[in-house]
């Protein structure tokens, strides 16, 4: 069971939360302008690093708020959780 | 509840003039023909070294006098030559079969396979032995039916009891919808020649006794989808089998050696850098499943792949009780019974990306769930084993079994968790990509390219968030 620290709740346990992804896909700022390779950039292509992984999960079943998540995905190890306003490494 | 019947729609195999079915009709016999021609030039055996000894009766007689202690080692234990004219990364039953199609199909037998672990550590140890190619889409239906084809006749092949046992895939319906799109889905398997058919409840009550198929299940069953084909294939053998035979061949299977970079030029692969030294390639095949992105990073390759876990489970063992694979999309589940009798069962994904082949509980518990609610005398059984793999989810649940940007690289992955099944047609059609250049007509579509082309095979209609294929 992962025990995720909401920023707002404090630690609750995995079930609370749903999953939202890569927290560094960067949606194209200018959707008429962005090219097609773009939008695969964003849409389909991942780090998927072994390791530190930034994420965001929403505290569902608890605030409901959505929040930055850092874990490491080769040991389950979570790092850093932060609110989702924290800005992404560019 | 009142239910529309269904049926399924009738071909007769043989007056058919169903485009489609000929068409992978065409695809197997023109495979087969191709084979028959290349077999004279690679007379069976000519890697052999002199320590083959097949598995008989006979020679299991005659083992016995030497009390089974004289039968030589399945594959030699081979180290890392100078140069290779096929490297395939990943000695799991993917790359295995790949290097054996070569050998077989392509006579293509100076080829190394580098594992990092050993022969059967990895998902090809850690699935739960299903085969079954009971698929909507026709480029998914007709890979998938060939893999099952190839599948009947391995054991023979291989000279390897692969434990094939086509015992039936059973889908289970829990809701009239579901009903539908399984009719749906068994006219589209009917269509391409695969074998469907659509069970009342009753019928699934005949046939799996031990299943509540009561009003009072808190999902009641209202029928089901059954490919009486599928069934399950032991998975070590699969590995085995496949590594003795490549291997009977002339192709080296090395353990223990991690590959740690892709050597380039500027007219494409040369080599790779691997934990036991140096190795000159022609040709690089990457199978490595859960750790896709990694390797094809060393390629400067962006993958539209995550890693994610997804775990399975065993009971103690017990005498026969459930003769068919179970599997329920509803309730998230699927369940079989060994040979060795324990309960084989597990579910979704834990649905985060993961590399750590483990889970944790929530989803067992889940698992357990569904479990005891549709097999409620599964309650008396205790649990034996769970353990984890790391699947190589792609952003539409299909796989990429292709060339890449970079010349003389090839890529096979994205197997969601799928892979068990494809084992054999992966294998074939991987080989001939690499050994022409080009894809195999029945891997044309699983291109790394469709997702920027927007030709996504999207079986489950989930969209790009991999954790939901």
């Amino acid at each position: 069971m992962l025990l995720i620290p909401c920023p707002w709740c404090g630690p609750r346990a995995q079930i609370e939360f749903t999953y939202g992804g890569d927290a560094d896909v960067r949606r194209p700022k200018d959707a008429m302008a962005a090219t097609g390779a773009a939008w695969h950039d964003y849409v389909y292509l991942r780090d998927n690093p072994r390791g530190s992984h930034d994420e965001i999960w929403q505290h569902s079943a608890g605030c409901r708020r959505w929040l930055r998540l850092t874990r490491d995905t080769l040991t389950h190890a979570i790092i850093d959780s932060a609110p989702p306003t924290k800005e992404p490494p560019s | 509840m009142l239910l529309r019947p269904f049926s399924l729609i009738d071909i007769d195999p043989i007056a058919s003039h169903n485009d489609k079915r000929k068409l992978i009709e065409e695809i197997v016999t023109d495979s087969r023909r191709t084979l028959s021609s290349r077999m004279t030039s690679v007379p069976r055996g000519a890697g052999l070294k002199g320590y083959e000894m097949r598995y008989s009766a006979l020679n299991l007689v005659r083992n016995a006098f030497s009390g089974h202690r004289a039968w030589p080692v399945a594959w030699r234990k081979a180290a890392p030559q100078a140069s290779y004219d096929v490297v395939i990364i990943g000695g799991g039953g993917h790359g295995l079969a790949t290097a054996y199609y070569l050998a077989r199909n392509h006579g293509i037998t100076n080829v190394a396979v580098l594992e990092k672990g050993w022969i059967g550590g990895g998902n090809t140890g850690r699935n739960t032995t299903i085969v079954r190619s009971n698929y909507l889409l026709d480029t998914n239906a007709r890979f998938y039916e060939h893999s099952l084809k190839l599948w009947e006749g391995l054991t023979q092949e291989l000279n390897f009891n692969l434990m094939v046992s086509q015992r039936g895939v059973l889908n289970l319906a829990h809701t009239p919808g579901q009903l539908e799109s399984y009719a749906r889905r068994g006219n589209a398997m009917r269509l391409n020649g695969i074998d469907a058919e659509l069970l009342s409840r009753d019928q699934v009550a005949a046939m799996v006794p031990r299943l509540d198929c009561s009003d009072r299940a808190r999902f009641p069953v209202l029928g089901g989808l059954l490919q009486p084909r599928g069934g399950t294939v032991r998975h070590d053998a699969v590995a085995w089998g496949f590594a003795r035979a490549a291997d009977q061949r002339g192709v080296d299977i090395i353990e223990g050696c991690e590959v740690t970079a892709i050597r380039r030029n500027e007219r494409g692969v040369v080599g790779l850098e691997t934990s036991r030294g140096a190795v000159q390639a022609k040709q690089i095949g990457i199978a490595v499943a859960g750790n896709s992105s990694r390797v094809a990073a060393m390629a400067d390759l962006h993958l539209p792949i995550e890693s994610h876990v997804l775990q399975a489970m065993v009971s103690e063992p017990i005498k026969p009780v459930l003769d068919q694979v179970v599997t329920s999309g509803a309730t998230h589940f699927y369940i079989s019974q060994s040979d060795k009798g324990e309960l084989v069962f597990g579910g979704d994904l834990d649905g985060y990306n993961s590399y750590a082949q483990r889970g944790n509980l929530p989803i067992i518990e889940h698992v357990i769930a569904s479990a005891l609610e549709m097999f409620p005398s599964f309650a008396q059984l205790r649990l034996m084993r769970t353990w984890g793999g790391i699947m190589d989810m792609t952003m539409d649940g299909s796989p990429i079994i292709a060339k890449t940007p970079v010349p003389g690289l090839y890529f096979n992955g994205g197997w969601c968790y799928g892979g068990f099944k494809a084992t054999p047609a992966s294998g074939w059609v991987f080989a001939e990509t690499i050994a022409n250049d080009a894809p195999h007509a029945l891997n044309e579509a699983f291109t790394l390219e469709r997702f920027a082309t927007g030709d996504v095979l999207d079986e489950r209609g989930a969209g790009p968030a991999p954790w939901l294929h």
